[in-house]
């Protein structure tokens, strides 16, 4: 290499869509380490990391506990997702009926409190800047931008 | 459940039941049931359990591991015994009261505190 020239400036984004998983460990495992590596490459910090690692999980255990509940175990859902330095951006799109958000119960609330269930939504809520959902309820598309109030 | 497939460290101090987590990430669904599973016999077994559940090695859980934790107070309350949590990570804390959760559930800092607490 002459003196003038420089190694090529590391990946910062990242950019996949339409990516196939099953309810499978091993591939859930696999996409949420490529996430995790485009979000180190790109800067984010471990509490970042954190955050979205908790609201990728989230919602895939919807798309696949919920939004397939009546469905073959082997029907598989669709993930895209996006890196940049500024934001992450994660859609997760199931083949199921859908749900209204809206209609989950506070499980904030005292009386709830001992539920077991029903805590998915809110935190990817709580640990993402924007979380918005299509009409249909079967998809939900959520973005965290560097600086959230959580990081 | 042979015990090389176990999830957790388990021992007894004090007629306390101290469980340690073995996993870093508690997200799985598969592995958050059988840990479930492992602590719904140990408290099974008691006739009034006193239980601590450490989470000195996690570094990740999800909503279902809340779940199986309120599951598990639901149980141990119902058996008229006392369940401690304590060496949760600041992160996992927040998440704790985020849910509200820190309300539900008596959190210690250290398994000294904890221990230190049981009735």
């Amino acid at each position: 290499m002459r003196p003038d020239e420089s190694s090529p400036p590391a990946q910062t984004s990242t950019h996949r869509s339409g990516v196939v998983v099953h309810h499978e460990r091993g591939e859930l495992e696999s996409l949420q380490n490529a996430l995790d590596d485009a979000m180190t490459r790109a800067g984010y910090a471990k509490s970042a990391l954190f955050a979205v690692r908790l609201a990728f999980q989230e919602a895939i255990a919807n798309a696949f506990n919920h939004g397939h509940r009546s469905l073959p175990p082997e029907t598989p859902a669709t993930v895209d997702f996006s890196v940049t330095p500024s934001e992450v951006f994660i859609a997760v799109q199931d083949q199921g009926p859908g749900f209204k958000p809206d209609a989950v119960a506070d499980c904030t609330l005292d009386e709830n409190l001992e539920v077991p269930r029903g805590r998915g939504v809110m935190l990817i809520r709580a640990y993402m800047s924007d979380v918005r959902y299509n009409d249909k309820g079967n998809r939900i598309e959520m973005v965290y931008r560097r600086g959230n109030a959580t990081s | 459940m042979p015990a090389s497939e176990s999830r957790l460290r388990v021992r007894r101090q004090d007629s306390v039941i101290q469980v340690e987590f073995i996993d870093r990430n508690i997200l799985d669904e598969a592995n958050i049931q059988l840990i479930s599973e492992e602590i719904s016999r140990l408290v099974d077994a008691e006739s009034s359990p006193r239980l601590l559940i450490s989470f000195a090695n996690v570094d990740h859980l999800s909503s279902a591991a809340l779940g199986a934790l309120i599951s598990i107070n639901n149980k141990v309350r119902n058996k008229s015994g006392q369940l401690r949590l304590s060496s949760i990570d600041p992160q996992i804390h927040e998440v704790f009261v985020i849910t509200r959760l820190n309300k539900l559930f008596q959190i210690h800092e250290t398994t000294e505190e904890a221990m230190k607490s049981f009735a």
